[in-house]
């Protein structure tokens, strides 16, 4: 049996799911984005939602989500997505609304924002791309960073006396009355990538049963940033990003 | 058990050449082709054709989803 045997479209599996745009991707190659936004998209085709679902766009590398997905867009200033997700949500009660951030924008400049959208409980889902560093400016510390871990601010590596220690922002927001479900995941190995598709859709049904605020980081690599190969990174988030943050629900009620 | 076997289709223009789907297939089909697309990536192919069993596992991970899964029972 040749390879044109199999190809055919009754014997398709799995493709590009339509709620993704074509344009191509202007990520790294090898970038966790990438996959977090294929996940938030095919969660969106499986619910058929993509007519209800608007996704508030971060600035960092995501700035250009709305280029991806095939949906409503609004796009926050830095860091206040959640704000502009709680007032999306108010005016439209009925239509699923999500904001996408990275660590630079939902723990750095955000971190009001963040806090204060979960501790009302808005009926949101917050993805969070936590990959240790401002990726997008080019690699300087951020406040999710390793202790130890260099950046392009911190070239002899963060060290707590001096820069503080890495913030854990989900083990802050499960504190929250108003966060229903806060979960820490990564996309880096198949396996991964279900057991994340799973957290997702379950933050958007929350948001259906009108919960509260779902929170899903994704542990993620920069493999720019962190100036390695996109296979090294990704052993090395194992090695170092999972011992701070480890993977798993940190609240699920 | 039915044997199945399986095979993909990569956008090569769309690759990016990160070698993460190479890293994922349980079976070591993938591996990056000596040519370069029009990106000057080396793109992901397949090496090893007859060992895919159509798992997706490889389109699962890639970031850039240029992965198209078939799979057939034989
Ligand atoms: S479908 Fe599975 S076996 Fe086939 S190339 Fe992809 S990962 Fe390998
Ligand atoms: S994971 Fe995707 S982008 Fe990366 S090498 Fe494989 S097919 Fe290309």
């Amino acid at each position: 049996m040749t390879t044109n045997d199999i190809v055919k479209p009754e014997n398709l599996v799995y493709a590009k799911t339509p709620v993704l745009s074509d344009a191509v991707m202007h990520y790294c190659p090898g970038c966790s984005h990438g996959v977090v936004h294929k996940l938030v998209a095919e969660v969106i085709e499986d619910l058929q939602i993509q007519e209800q679902t608007i996704g508030i766009a971060p600035v960092g590398c995501a700035v250009f989500a709305y280029n991806y997905l095939e949906i409503d867009w609004q796009e926050a200033a830095h860091g206040r997505a959640p704000a502009l997700a709680t007032a999306v949500k108010r005016l439209h009660p009925h239509k699923y609304v999500f904001t996408y951030q990275g660590d630079g924008d939902l723990a750095a400049i955000g971190t009001a924002e963040t806090i204060h959208a979960c501790n009302r409980g808005e009926n949101i889902v917050i993805i969070f791309i936590n990959n240790g560093i401002y990726g997008m400016t080019g690699g300087q510390m951020a406040p999710t960073t390793l202790e130890g871990m260099k950046a392009s601010t911190c070239p002899s590596g963060r060290n707590h006396e001096r820069d503080g220690f890495p913030l854990k922002m989900s083990d802050l927001l499960a504190l929250l009355p108003g966060t229903c479900y806060v979960t820490r995941q990564s996309v880096h190995t198949p396996g991964n990538v279900r057991k994340a598709k799973k957290a997702i859709t379950q933050a958007f049904n929350n948001q259906k049963a009108q919960k509260g605020t779902s929170v899903v980081e994704i542990v993620s690599s920069c493999n720019s940033g962190w100036k390695m190969s996109p296979v090294q990174a990704n052993k090395w988030m194992e090695e170092h990003m999972f011992q701070q943050y480890p993977l798993g629900d940190l609240k699920n009620i | 058990m039915a044997k199945v076997r399986g095979a993909i289709v990569v956008d090569s223009a769309v690759c990016k050449g990160c070698a993460l789907c190479v890293e994922a297939c349980p079976a070591q089909v993938i591996q990056l082709s000596v040519e370069l697309n029009a990106k000057g990536m080396n793109y992901a192919a397949m090496a090893l054709p007859d060992a895919c069993t159509g798992c997706a596992n490889c389109a699962m991970v890639c970031p850039d989803s240029c992965i198209t899964v078939y799979r057939v029972k034989i």
